[in-house]
């Protein structure tokens, strides 16, 4: 579904702070796979959404998504085959626009956009009804400026706006990063019913490393701009926080060190 | 003190207003909904006027002109707009450079600084021929022009591509991120804010019987006033409001001026204000509303700050 060929992005070039942030990377999904991945501050994790994303043109290297090569892809065109939630909450939205604009937005994402006008009945009672799944009680308040919503509830709508439209990949960087412990777990455990009853093949950055173990099928572990662990299968299911923090050292040859991760239960 | 006088005021201010209006409509749809400072304005309010001048004078029909009017100022928007996107060159300096650009090609188009239109047939000149008194006929012009663009505008911004379109101004990421481009967006937003532009310069020439190389100085200074004057008396309930808005402030900042011109011309002060006064009278307008917001909240936080000792 996904491959990730020899990628390297230095940023930066030439001057003082120049910084090398992927160095051949290598990753390949399968479909469906729910794909968990840490590593420290500055270790390229959202390097490497953004460059799947389009974000940047790569220096080497090469990023096909369901076969198709899309090295050359500018952001937007390559946005018909990818969802993506990112950890500012204002960033996935227009928070000037309605709640249901956002997602009538959303459900055009890769298509044509044309002088046709409004927002149809049909689309509307779409919208509702999705609305409902998150609980929050936004499916009364449409005509809503997301901009009045909480970070929790636009990271929601935001993660429906994603899905919306099936994405064949969809790319999570730290989306509950900015919510209080409460409102990070209720948008995780939506994150895990969307991708899994989709069955979305979905790379998912997590500061959080039980977060990490719990969810999906698979976990990388990042550093210095490549992966440097890959677990998958029962031996994922059997981690414990302690093993990966070994294993890092094992691989890396130096303790794991990021104030941000949270090792504890 | 005669009061007709001042009615009269308030009627002139209200042609100029609406005349006015329609480039304080295409600076909104760049400047507030795209979040573009586009300088090209001041070159295509002139482009307006110096197309429409010379094509009436030409004996193109008056309505025709002030179409190959907004057809210019739009070309001149695309400038701005491929400068912008194509060659990164920074949002304030692509609009400079077109502004400054359009200042020979305008005096090309007219040949001269002043274009007048003595005993040409004008759009308003054939209002007044169905037999519309001379007093009413800009104002209802005006009218009819605002208040179907006002429509078109608002039914613009409900499509998808006007939902795009102010998408860009408020969030670019996202809207790259569901897949479009953010590039064409704003050149298309230039094209339409400077075609309205263009028109109201069209309007303009017409109406006054002249084109003038200098007409459009300071046109962005006096959409924003319009712009921000609209936005303190209507609060920004929905797009209709807020278009509404545009153009009742472009009337009271019109009758503003009037009224203080009146003022100085009646009162006995030792300096008196005139017309070339206006700019930098329209330039603190327009400092106070935009520090304005910024002096409520400061004064709200030291409310507030005070409060808590
Ligand atoms: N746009 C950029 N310009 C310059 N440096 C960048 C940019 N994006 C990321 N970097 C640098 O690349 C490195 C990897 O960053 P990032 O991928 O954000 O790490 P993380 O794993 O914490 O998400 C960091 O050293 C960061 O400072
Ligand atoms: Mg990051």
């Amino acid at each position: 579904m996904l491959d990730i060929k020899h990628v390297y992005k230095t940023f930066n070039k030439g001057t003082p702070v120049q910084k090398e942030a992927l160095i051949d990377l290598n990753l390949h999904l399968d479909e469906g796979d729910f794909v968990t991945i840490i590593g420290g501050n500055g270790a390229g994790k959202s390097t490497m959404l953004n460059a799947v994303a389009g974000v940047f043109e790569l220096d080497k290297g090469h990023i096909t998504i369901d076969g198709n090569d899309v090295t050359k892809d500018p952001e937007y065109k390559r946005a018909k085959y990818i969802g993506r939630v990112f950890q500012d909450p204002l960033r996935g939205t227009a928070g000037d626009m309605w709640i249901e604009e956002n997602l009538a937005f959303a459900l055009r994402r890769g298509k044509n956009r044309s002088f046709k006008w409004g927002i149809s009945n049909k689309e509307r009672e779409q919208f509702v009804e999705l609305l409902k799944t998150l609980d929050l009680g936004l499916e009364d308040r449409l005509d809503s400026k997301v901009g009045l919503l909480s970070g929790g509830q636009r990271q929601a709508l935001t993660l429906l706006m994603a899905t919306i439209k099936k994405p064949q990949l969809l790319l999570l960087d730290e989306h509950t990063a900015a919510l209080d412990p409460k409102t990070a777990k209720t948008v995780l455990e939506m994150t895990n019913k969307v991708v899994t009853e989709n069955h979305l093949t979905t790379l998912m950055v997590t500061h959080n490393m039980n977060d990490a173990i719990k969810y999906g099928n698979r976990l990388i572990m990042m550093d210095h701009g490549h992966v440097i662990l890959d677990i998958s299968g029962e031996e994922k299911k059997n981690l414990k926080v302690s093993d990966l923090l070994a294993k890092f050292e094992e691989v890396s040859g130096k303790e794991f060190s990021n104030d941000r991760m949270m090792l504890a239960k | 003190m005669n009061i007709m006088s001042w009615l009269w005021d308030i009627q002139g201010g209200a042609t100029l207003g609406v005349i006015w209006a329609i480039m304080a409509l295409g600076l909104y749809l760049t400047y507030r909904v795209l979040n573009y400072a586009d300088l090209t304005v001041d070159g295509s309010l002139t482009l307006g006027g110096a197309v429409s001048a010379v094509c009436v004078a030409a004996g193109v029909s008056p309505i025709l002109a002030i179409l190959i009017a907004t057809i210019s100022g739009m070309a001149a928007g695309s400038v701005t707009g491929f400068l912008h996107t194509k060659f990164k060159i920074p949002d304030l300096l692509a609009g400079i450079l077109t502004q400054f650009a359009l200042y020979s090609i305008n005096l090309r188009i007219m040949g001269k600084a002043n274009f007048g239109l003595l005993n040409e047939v004008t759009l308003f000149s054939q209002i007044k021929a169905l037999g519309i008194p001379s007093k009413w006929a800009g104002l209802l012009v005006g009218v009819v022009f605002a208040v179907v663009l006002i429509i078109a505008v608002y039914c613009f911004f409900g499509t998808e591509i006007g939902c795009a379109l102010r998408a860009t101004g408020n969030n670019p990421h996202m809207v790259r991120a569901m897949g479009a481009n953010t590039k064409v967006y704003i050149v298309l937003g230039l094209i339409v804010g400077n075609g309205l532009v263009a028109m109201s310069g069209a309007l303009l020439a017409q109406y006054q019987g002249y084109a003038d190389i200098n007409m459009g100085v300071g046109t962005i200074v006096i959409g924003l006033a319009a712009i921000m004057i609209g936005e303190v008396l209507f609060s920004k309930k929905t797009y209709f409001h807020r278009l509404a808005g545009v153009v009742i402030g472009s009337v009271v900042y019109r009758i503003i001026i009037a009224f203080v011109l009146r003022i100085s011309l009646t009162a006995d002060t030792v300096i008196k204000i005139t017309a070339d006064d206006m700019k930098l009278i329209t330039a603190i307008i327009v400092v106070i509303a935009l520090i304005a917001p910024g002096l409520k909240d400061s004064a709200v936080a030291k409310l507030s700050g005070k409060e808590g000792d």
